[in-house]
């Protein structure tokens, strides 16, 4: 164990490699789609059923209904408390970001309706710094689970994420135990929380909120893991199964409830949501 | 004319005297020692004295829970197993009497030679090991015994096994856990506090570290490898994210800074110990007498103080 190598968080900062691909092109059987078709399909490949990833705004508009959606704590954006610089500056990561994504952080939240039931929504988006969790992200959290307490409304997390945001320190350790406690503390309020868990739901992430929904779902082929593939084979040497950390395997493991395609995701959150009111 | 790095340093040191933090590190004969921190912080620690801390959290040598665990508490049980798959023996945990009265702890345990290191994977716990910490702080709960924690694990456990029996579910459950507690809890960072693996057990009403610990989100070699793209600038990586304990003291991370004997705790296992029991004992009194739900409503509050934006 000379090489200690950690293990936990495993950042991609950049979009999976393309291997030379078009972004619309279905990296399981090869369709290649024009943008309009995609979003069309939710953004799954109608051909084999692939899951593309969506970004925040696209996964809001997928779920809610027309028009109920309003923003909170947009304006909140992320300083630089250890002045951070490795390649390049953390201010200049996080303005590259902002550019190329369109939005302040990488968690989107706020009030919505989804088939006519009113809810909070916390929505992460992969495209910014790899969905990254620093001090905004735990901040945004925590506030939708305060506006989900408040208005008695239930609370949908939608994770895609890397893990912790390694360019804020210790600080971004610091968001898995302040995640959690605003998560206990909805959990005291008798409010419930659904987990839906899209592709990668790892690391710090999924070591602490994430796994805390009353109920868990996943999309399917997501990587739900704690450590990804490469860290443990560069740890441990095992050999891993094909399936590893993939929703599919989750799910017979007993880590989630079920498998729920793009498709019906919306369907399926309104079921919950109506078997969780209780003012009826 | 004070240089530009002296005026750095001088406003590093106003804002950390103006800590509220600060308030709480109140460890009897040891200001000295705390003095003697600050004045590390203000002549600002060079790369080489933060790779310093890491090697010295990291020592071969050093105190490992079980060390303590024998100077510090009498009658101790060690309790076993995660009354569902396993003991993981990469965390131990047990009751003792420590001053007169009775403490639940939990620890993780590195292993002093190879055999037992293997045995013990570092230090770095599977699901079944946080399980067993679950257990342990739900015993505290019921019995009224404070709970005490030891960190020192380079992360939790990146394996096949791992990841099938639910790690992030488990770090994050028994963090949730942690939350939940009504009896006072301290956590001391004694070693390496790597990532969730040791957040898992830190979600305490007092969260102390020693002279010479770690506290970090990811190993140096692990920042360096993803961000440098090259695990060589380990040192260049441990510079940046600071996870020397007078960083962490300064970002309000921790509460205090338990002192070590001069060269390192592991230059005196007893005096380390007497240092560590002093520093533990403090902060139980200035735990003790406030009622179970103000407890939990405070350590809840002040975890998600962390990083409020106004």
């Amino acid at each position: 164990m000379s090489e200690r190598i950690d293990v936990s968080i495993e950042h991609r900062h950049a979009p999976p490699p393309s291997n030379g691909r078009e972004p619309n092109t279905c990296p399981k059987c090869d369709s290649h789609y024009r943008d309009d078709e995609l979003e069309r399909h939710l953004r799954v490949c109608p051909h084999c059923g692939h899951h593309f990833p969506v970004k925040a705004r696209a996964r809001i508009m997928q779920l809610v209904d027309p028009d109920s959606f309003v923003e909170e704590a947009s304006e909140l954006r992320s300083d630089d408390p250890l002045e951070f610089f490795d390649l390049r500056p953390y201010t200049e990561r996080l303005a590259e970001a902002e550019l190329n994504t369109g939005l302040g952080e990488a968690m989107v939240i706020g009030q919505a309706a989804i088939e006519e039931q009113s809810c909070q929504l916390a929505v992460m988006d992969f495209s910014f710094m790899g969905g990254s969790m620093g001090r905004v992200v735990g901040e945004k959290f925590c506030r939708a689970c305060d506006s989900a307490a408040e208005r008695d409304e239930p609370l949908v997390s939608i994770t895609a994420s890397g893990g912790a945001r390694m360019q804020e320190g210790i600080l971004s350790l610091m968001q898995l135990p302040k995640t959690v406690c605003a998560v206990v503390d909805l959990h005291d309020a008798g409010v419930p929380l659904i987990s839906v868990m899209a592709h990668p739901t790892t690391a710090g992430v999924l070591a602490s909120f994430a796994s805390l929904g009353d109920v868990i779902v996943a999309e399917p082929g997501a990587l739900i893991v704690f450590a990804g593939p490469r860290v443990v084979q560069e740890t441990t040497r095992e050999k891993l199964p094909a399936d590893f950390g993939l929703a599919e395997s989750n799910l017979g493991l007993g880590h989630v409830d079920a498998i729920v395609p793009r498709t019906e995701l919306r369907s399926y959150i309104g079921r919950l949501l109506r078997l969780f009111d209780h003012a009826e | 004319m004070p240089s530009e790095a002296e005026l750095h340093l001088r406003d590093r040191l106003s804002k950390l005297r103006s800590l509220r933090l600060l308030g709480g590190a109140r460890l009897s004969g040891e200001l000295e020692r705390l003095q003697r921190q600050l004045e590390r912080i203000t002549s600002g620690a060079t790369d080489d004295e933060i790779w310093r801390s890491v090697e010295l959290a990291r020592h071969d040598d050093r105190p490992y829970t079980l060390d303590y665990v024998e100077r510090l508490l009498d009658d101790f049980v060690e309790l076993r197993g995660d009354r569902g798959l396993g003991d993981d023996a990469a965390l131990v945990a047990g009751l003792g009497r420590f001053r007169g009265r009775t403490v639940a702890l939990v620890g993780h345990q590195k292993g002093r030679d190879a055999r037992e290191r293997a045995e013990r994977k570092w230090g770095m716990a599977h699901p079944e090991g946080y399980r067993k910490a679950m257990r342990v702080m739900e015993l505290a709960d019921r019995h009224d015994f404070p709970f005490v924690s030891l960190v020192d694990t380079p992360g939790a456990y990146p394996g096949l096994a791992a990841e099938q029996h639910g790690q992030g579910g488990a770090i994050a459950r028994a963090q949730a856990a942690m939350a939940r507690l009504e009896v006072p809890t301290v956590a001391c960072i004694i070693g390496e506090g790597g990532s969730g693996g040791a957040i898992a057990l830190a979600l305490a009403d007092r969260v102390l570290m020693q002279e010479n610990a770690i506290y970090s989100v990811i190993s140096p070699e692990g920042c360096a490898a993803i961000l440098w793209r090259d695990a060589g600038e380990k040192k260049k990586a441990a510079s940046a994210f600071k996870p020397d304990a007078a960083h962490c003291l300064e970002l309000g991370v921790i509460d205090a800074i338990v002192a070590e004997p001069p060269g390192g705790a592991h230059e005196d296992f007893d005096e380390a110990a007497r240092l560590l029991g002093e520093a533990l004992a403090e902060a139980l009194e200035e735990l003790d007498g406030t009622p179970g739900d103000e407890l939990k409503r405070r350590r809840r509050r002040r975890f998600r103080s962390i990083g409020v934006y106004a």
